[in-house]
């Protein structure tokens, strides 16, 4: 039973989508699965977020090494958690103003809102930025014309990034014929985008899209049972 | 690093932009739509991808602005929803005349990805019966006649990742036939390229491609030019270029040093 209803109701939802996408008469099974979905996805939420709590509260118990980052984690679960569901500081929904809890959670003043403009905003932007750093020195350090395939990579990669810049054009607009033009970085950028790599990248996709098929086959004829997980 | 990016932004430096036949189709797109025409546009990206996505996010508004169009906002990721926001703020502060429910509506965040997608492709009600300030949508003058996606002339997505552009390819695009253009990261943009011109009708590639975008505005908006906040993904080609020529100079001044040290080892 433990493998069985699963299976099923992956099978049958499986194969409602398929045959829903195919006869339209079919289109209200779909929608319900994908009612279910969402409802699903609720609950997996509240396992999710459980899940992360007790490995985060097992590492601060054993004192694990960087347990110290594990209490800022449910700290910051915790804080977030209970001033996005008590909407602290929110104010009323205008349409709705007698009812105290209609406003909505992201609503500028609000607690959440605050958390959002001076924490996630400056941390998620920070991390980003710091991609710019992390490049530069790859650049410097890994970017190498050791064979034939990088020295291939490394001239396309320094053509489009001087093409995706006013130096594609600057670089060579003085002194380059009208009838060469087409040698400027930033047509032989686009150039670049839409044929070499539209090629590899559709060759990529159907190669990839014939894979699901062949997997998702196998999970909803029951051939393919790992999703299920161990015994 | 720094210098170079910051050096151009402190001194406002500034190239001229010529317009390339991919961001030219994109623009045609959303032009060659008849005025009031009805526009999804979903911003599927947070605060991490802001400086590269937003920008050109406000052009896609400012240009629907301009036409006329009826903006339909929603997201598909949870700290999407400040960045409708803002573009919403630019309706309000720069086209005082159009009107909430009228002229531009917004959907809050709902989770579950394509699935919101493929809801909304045969009812929009059943995954947004609400708008983001709790009105029925059957009481805005601009959703009460919009059953589901396929009331939409165009979608245009800003996407940051999954979900995002692939999925509305795959579940909105191709099933339904619609109209689709997308605004990605400079990362995404390759992988986006494949589907141009069946699937999507057009990619805005990073921050260069809003630039264009806005130059595009700028030559069919003169209005929308003298705007300098319309000017954004421009002002950010100066620090792009000189950190681009330093990551080319980087790369040939490492190689240089390795063909010097390897030469060295062989003698």
């Amino acid at each position: 039973m433990k493998r069985l209803v699963p299976l099923t109701i992956a099978i049958v939802a499986g194969f409602t989508l398929i045959i829903a996408y195919f006869f339209p008469i079919a289109q209200q099974w779909s929608d319900n699965v994908q009612e279910w979905f969402k409802i699903l996805a609720v609950g997996a939420m509240v396992l999710g977020g459980g899940n992360l709590i007790k490995l985060h509260l097992k590492k601060v118990s054993a004192k694990r090494k960087g347990w110290g980052y594990s209490m800022v984690t449910i700290v910051c679960f915790f804080g977030v958690l209970i001033v996005g569901f008590l909407k602290v500081g929110t104010p009323p929904n205008t349409n709705y103003p007698d009812y105290v809890w209609s406003g909505y959670y992201l609503q500028e003043g609000s607690g959440v809102w605050w958390i959002y403009l001076h924490m996630i905003v400056p941390l998620t932007s920070m991390m980003f930025a710091m991609l710019a750093f992390y490049v530069a020195t790859a650049a410097f350090r890994a970017f190498r014309a050791k064979n034939i395939e990088a020295t291939l990579l490394l001239v396309t990669a320094g053509i489009v990034l001087l093409g995706r810049t006013y130096a594609g054009v600057w670089l060579f607009d003085a002194w380059l014929p009208e009838s060469m033009l087409w040698l400027r970085f930033d047509n032989l950028t686009e150039w670049i985008m839409n044929a070499p790599n539209t090629a590899g990248n559709r060759a990529i996709m159907i190669g990839i899209a014939l894979g699901t098929v062949a997997t998702s086959l196998r999970i909803l004829l029951g051939v393919d049972r790992s999703y299920l997980g161990q015994d | 690093m720094l210098l170079s990016v910051a050096i151009p932004i402190l001194m406002k430096v500034s190239f001229p932009e010529e317009v390339s036949p991919q961001t030219r189709m994109v623009f045609d797109v959303i032009e060659n739509l008849p005025d009031g025409s009805n526009v999804l546009l979903s911003y599927d990206f947070d605060p991490a991808s802001e400086g590269e996505l937003l920008p050109m996010a406000q052009a896609f508004t400012r240009h629907c602005c301009a036409k006329g169009h009826k903006q339909y906002y929603m997201t598909l990721w949870p700290l999407g929803s400040p960045m409708v926001d803002k573009s919403l703020d630019t309706i309000r502060s720069e086209y005082p005349d159009m009107i909430y429910g009228e002229d531009f509506v917004k959907f809050d965040y709902k989770a579950g990805g394509e699935v919101v997608i493929r809801v909304i492709g045969t009812d929009l009600r059943a995954m947004f019966p609400l708008d983001s300030s709790g009105v029925s949508l059957d009481e805005l003058p601009m959703t009460k006649n919009i059953k589901n996606l396929q009331d939409m002339d165009v979608i245009v997505n800003v996407s940051a990742g999954d979900p995002g552009t692939k999925q509305w390819v795959q579940f909105a695009s191709t099933p339904y036939s619609l109209t689709t253009v997308s605004g990605c990261t400079g990362v995404q943009a390759p992988q986006m390229y494949p589907y141009i011109p069946e699937q999507l009708a057009g990619v805005l590639g990073a921050i260069k491609a809003a630039a264009e975008y806005e130059q595009a505005i700028a030559e069919k908006y003169p209005e929308i030019a003298s705007n300098p906040s319309a000017q954004e993904a421009k002002r950010r080609m100066g620090p792009q270029l000189i950190a681009h020529s330093l990551m080319v100079g980087l790369i040939l001044l490492g190689n240089w040093i390795f063909f010097v040290s390897r030469k060295r080892g062989e003698a």
